[in-house]
């Protein structure tokens, strides 16, 4: 920081003189230099924004009673079950996808996906400071995660999923006699593969050429829009683990539009999982 | 006696001067000391950019998430006294909570909405660090660390749900563990399960639960996450995490 600004900092432990690295000192300018007291102007707003969102809170659980329903029953099982609505679209993926899939696999890529999220955007513009412009991609990407598939994924899971996880739109009454027509089949038998084990290569070359050519494709492009250079500093890891966790992010929307417009169930079956 | 000289003689005294060491001039040197001085504010550095304290560009959303977490604690201590964490009471103390208890309804409801306000302030606070570019160098680690804080919030919650022991809760937390079972290797019905020798009550979801099927001994299993374990990971995180804003200067462009 600068305030404790000196140009030299000293590597904690080192002995000697080489050790030290070099800060150079960047003297921050334009409007984000300017320090207030934090007493009274941040404190300030910190009070008066507990002191609402108190009252609101307040005024909410007066007039909205958290719900208890019947007591514990292990013998009946209510239909729909649902998980709390924050882990509903976690639940609603099992449609597209198996349990350990949908709710292992998947939640744990988005946890990890987040956290390496600092150490892939090697983009230094956009660093404190609200710009569309400048981190384009970043943005449109966080929002298709976040808003586009975790929010609405939510909703549909909370507002849309009715008994036998049958879909029902809002004006529409929850029939538990609701009768669907199972016919989904895997996508190898749709392209005319009826043979079980020629299924599975198939499958498996649907699966390996997503994941090798959206990277070659998302390696091309990155190269096109920024250049060979940007690719070197970016470096193979970097790259690997983005590309990944990103064709992972539209495996999943590539997923449910099958699933919902062409009713498909699998892309790959194996004797141990199936995708 | 005027009221003036009462007051002075009340601030002037060895009791009073030995609690609080400055009054409220609003000189530089005692705005500084309002924060240094405080154990409370000193969270903050004494000094913050204009940039900091706008709330257009800080949404707040991290200090109502924090405010949430301190009402959910204040209010879950008020509950604890009257909720016993077995399947023949809990049922029926949470009815006596609110029929019977002074507040009872009242602190339930708000320990309730603001466990679910956490949620989605936590949610908003991230999506707001990550449109300012906040995660940015030198702020990569707290990043990381926030979202241990989230999946910590969501987890928190999570095991709170089953507390009232009604069939919302026991179902809900049921189908919210199933996936445990699935879990690749360390659940019974997940791939390469038999490589492990897993069994229903010997895996993932069996060591979630505490036994082979939802029942009394998952109550007590998630009543103390919810109200030890958890809580108390949380604040050694939210430690870090607040330590770690103050270095790094607050919210804008690093310095």
């Amino acid at each position: 920081m600068a305030e404790e600004g000196s140009a030299v900092r000293a590597v904690a432990g080192g002995s000697t003189a080489a050790k030290q690295i070099e800060v150079p000192i960047r003297k921050a300018v334009g409007p984000g230099d300017d320090k207030v007291h934090t007493w009274p102007h941040l404190v300030r707003s910190e009070f008066i924004c507990a002191i609402l969102v108190t009252v609101l809170l307040i005024v909410w659980s007066l007039l909205s009673d958290a719900p208890l329903e019947e007591p514990a029953n292990p013998t009946k099982t209510p239909n729909p079950s649902k998980a709390p609505w924050y882990f509903l679209g976690l639940q609603e993926m099992l449609v597209f996808f198996d349990p350990w899939h949908a709710g292992v696999t998947l939640p744990s890529f988005i946890i990890v996906g987040l956290m390496v999220l600092p150490f892939i955007d090697i983009n230094p513009k956009g660093n404190g400071y609200y710009c569309f412009n400048d981190r384009k991609y970043e943005i449109m990407t966080f929002f298709l995660g976040f808003h586009i598939l975790w929010v609405s994924l939510i909703i549909i899971g909370t507002f849309l999923r009715g008994p036998g996880w049958n879909w029902f739109w809002f004006w529409q009454p929850w029939d538990v006699h609701k009768v669907e027509a199972m016919t989904a089949v895997n996508l190898p038998y749709l392209l005319g593969v009826r043979n079980p084990t020629l299924d599975f290569f198939v499958g498996a070359a649907l699966v390996i050429g997503f994941f090798v050519g959206g990277s070659a494709l998302m390696y091309w492009w990155v190269v096109h829009l920024k250049g060979r250079e940007f690719m070197r500093r970016w470096g193979g890891v970097r790259f690997g683990i983005t590309a990944f966790l990103f064709l992972n992010m539209w495996g999943v929307v590539l997923k449910m539009l099958m699933r919902h417009l062409f009713a498909i169930k699998y892309i790959w079956t194996t004797p141990w999982v199936n995708i | 006696m005027a009221w003036e000289d009462i007051k002075r003689q009340i601030t002037e005294s060895d009791v009073w001067q030995s609690m609080f060491r400055h009054g409220y001039e609003d000189t530089p040197r005692n705005r500084i000391l309002m924060v240094s001085g405080n154990v409370w504010l000193h969270l903050h550095p004494s000094k913050v950019r204009r940039h900091a304290v706008r709330m257009r560009f800080t949404w707040c959303m991290g200090g109502i998430t924090f405010l949430m977490f301190l009402v959910t604690t204040v209010t879950g201590v008020y509950l604890m006294f009257y909720y016993r964490p077995t399947a023949e009471y809990a049922y029926a103390d949470m009815k006596y909570l609110e029929f019977d208890m002074p507040f009872g309804m009242l602190m339930r409801n708000m320990h309730r909405w603001a466990a679910h306000a956490m949620v989605i302030a936590v949610w908003l606070h991230m999506f707001r660090v990550f449109l300012t570019g906040s995660y940015k160098p030198p702020r990569e680690f707290n990043w990381v660390v926030g979202v241990i804080l989230l999946v910590l919030t969501l987890l928190l919650s999570f095991t709170g749900y089953l507390l009232p022991w009604d069939q919302l809760s026991i179902w809900a937390v049921t189908v919210g563990s199933n996936m445990a079972r699935a879990t690749p290797f360390l659940g019974h019905e997940g791939p390469g399960h038999e490589l492990m020798g897993v069994n229903p009550i010997y895996d993932a979801r069996a060591f979630l639960f505490g036994g082979g099927e939802i029942g009394p001994h998952t109550l007590l299993r998630f009543y103390i996450l919810h109200c030890i374990f958890f809580p108390l990971i949380t604040s050694l995180f939210l430690a870090v995490h607040f330590w770690r804003i103050r270095r790094d200067g607050f919210s804008g462009p690093p310095l």
